[in-house]
């Protein structure tokens, strides 16, 4: 009897094998899977996930959060590459948002289509010019 | 001679733009490859998360997040990713036309978009034209890790969850393969769950156990799904950049090429002119004495 694992993340896949069984840190608690186990899914803490393939072998991962979900044969670990917390999330936005400001000190709030089409048009000659050109001389 | 060195120091400067065209084309070939793997090693996150997504959709939730049910339409908040830098032929141009088109679109059923750009381009693009900013990030570099992108979208959820917007965009170009980039519009709130494929053959009679609770999981599901979609849609971006400056850049060498061989004809012709003529003066110098 064994289970499948998936431990992912964002930037890239981190573990993927059976295992007999596996241990994550729940946000209420640590939790172990072992196949069969009822339709589950829950956040985790930061902290470790072991992976039991056998008795000798285990696999130990360390994640900085994330979220677990459970089917009866695969167990999906989203692990996050960013520490997450309320505050941090809160001052990223903010900076995002006088990034725009600074970019826009004279907006009027109404899209100039014409300077827009007038500057993609121009865009579009070079590059058919260029097209062209390269036509001509191959 | 002296039309003769001009065409020389003319052909001269064109081998040195061509040194550099060539320079950038292989620094874009050996990043296109990096940045490819980096794009594919995204790819199983979001397959995961979504789905779980489609699980989550097909079991019986008890609790109904906003995220998955849609409303009237007022206002739209629109991510758009473009590169920081220029010289990678109409891979932003042909974005940016793309969105203008959405734009006008939504402008003639009276919807308002608010815009928020990853990328120096699409920051200076739509700042130029007075569109509705509300936030921007640039400078990512060729590695953009996840945490840089967080506040960006973090603007746009609250905003969704406040009620200011009531769907969400995303536009940023596709890999099709190195010579084709293509942009596209994908919407990211509501979540459509119908899209997400593989059903579970139990039904719909199931739920999740959920710990802590289903708000605060779903949540947090929710929010890392978005997320993952538009990191996946940045590393994208950034190989379609490379692919596309690869390409571009060759197309440059090669122009060079065949303008240094225009050139050197020319000269050619006119060297062998000025030969000719020198002979026929000597000759005809000689006959005269």
């Amino acid at each position: 009897m064994s289970i499948h694992v998936d431990i992912v993340s964002a930037e890239g896949e981190i573990y993927s094998g059976s295992a007999e069984m596996v241990f994550a840190p729940a946000e209420m608690g640590e939790v172990g899977i072992a196949p069969q186990h009822a339709p589950f899914i829950t956040k985790l803490n930061q902290g470790e996930v072991r992976v039991k393939v056998s008795e000798e072998e285990q696999y130990p991962f360390y994640i900085s959060g994330g979220l677990l979900e459970v089917q009866p044969h695969i167990v999906t670990i989203l692990a996050d590459t960013a520490i997450r917390a309320k505050d941090i999330d809160e001052a990223a936005a903010l900076e995002a948002k006088a990034k725009a400001e600074e970019a826009l000190k004279d907006k009027t709030g109404k899209i100039d289509y014409a300077t827009a089409q007038a500057r993609l048009a121009e865009a579009m000659m070079q590059l058919r010019t260029l097209d062209r050109l390269r036509k001509r001389g191959g | 001679m002296a039309a003769g060195k001009e065409i020389r120091t003319q052909i001269a400067s064109i081998k040195n733009t061509q040194k550099i065209t060539r320079a950038m084309e292989m620094v874009a070939a050996s990043k296109m490859r990096k940045t490819k793997d980096r794009m594919q090693a995204t790819r199983p996150y979001s397959k995961k998360i979504a789905q779980i997504i489609s699980h989550l959709a097909q079991a019986k939730t008890e609790y109904q997040h906003p995220y998955l049910t849609g409303r009237e339409v007022k206002r739209v908040g629109v991510i758009v990713i473009s590169s920081d830098r220029g010289l990678c032929g109409g891979l932003n141009s042909n974005l940016f036309r793309m969105a203008l088109k959405q734009l006008s679109l939504w402008e003639k059923e009276n919807i308002e978009a608010d815009l928020c750009t990853i990328g120096g381009k699409g920051t200076s693009f739509f700042s130029s034209i007075n569109a509705n900013l509300v936030a921007q990030i640039a400078k990512l570099g060729d590695t953009p890790h996840l945490n840089d992108i967080i506040g960006v979208i973090k603007v746009m959820l609250d905003a969704y969850d406040e009620g200011k917007i009531d769907e969400f965009y995303i536009f940023s170009n596709e890999f099709v393969n190195t010579m084709t980039q293509e942009p596209v519009m994908e919407k990211l709130l509501p979540v459509e769950a119908g899209k997400l494929e593989e059903p579970l053959g139990s039904g719909g009679l199931w739920d999740y156990i959920y710990e802590p609770e289903a708000k605060i999981v779903l949540d947090s599901l929710l929010l890392r799904y978005i997320e993952s979609i538009v990191y996946q849609g940045l590393v994208e971006n950034n190989a379609c950049e490379q692919a596309a400056r690869m390409v571009a850049m060759k197309s440059a060498s090669d122009n060079a090429g065949n303008l240094i061989d225009e050139l050197q004809l020319v000269y050619n012709k006119a060297r062998q002119a000025a030969i000719t003529q020198e002979i026929s003066e000597i000759v005809g110098g000689a006959a005269a004495v």
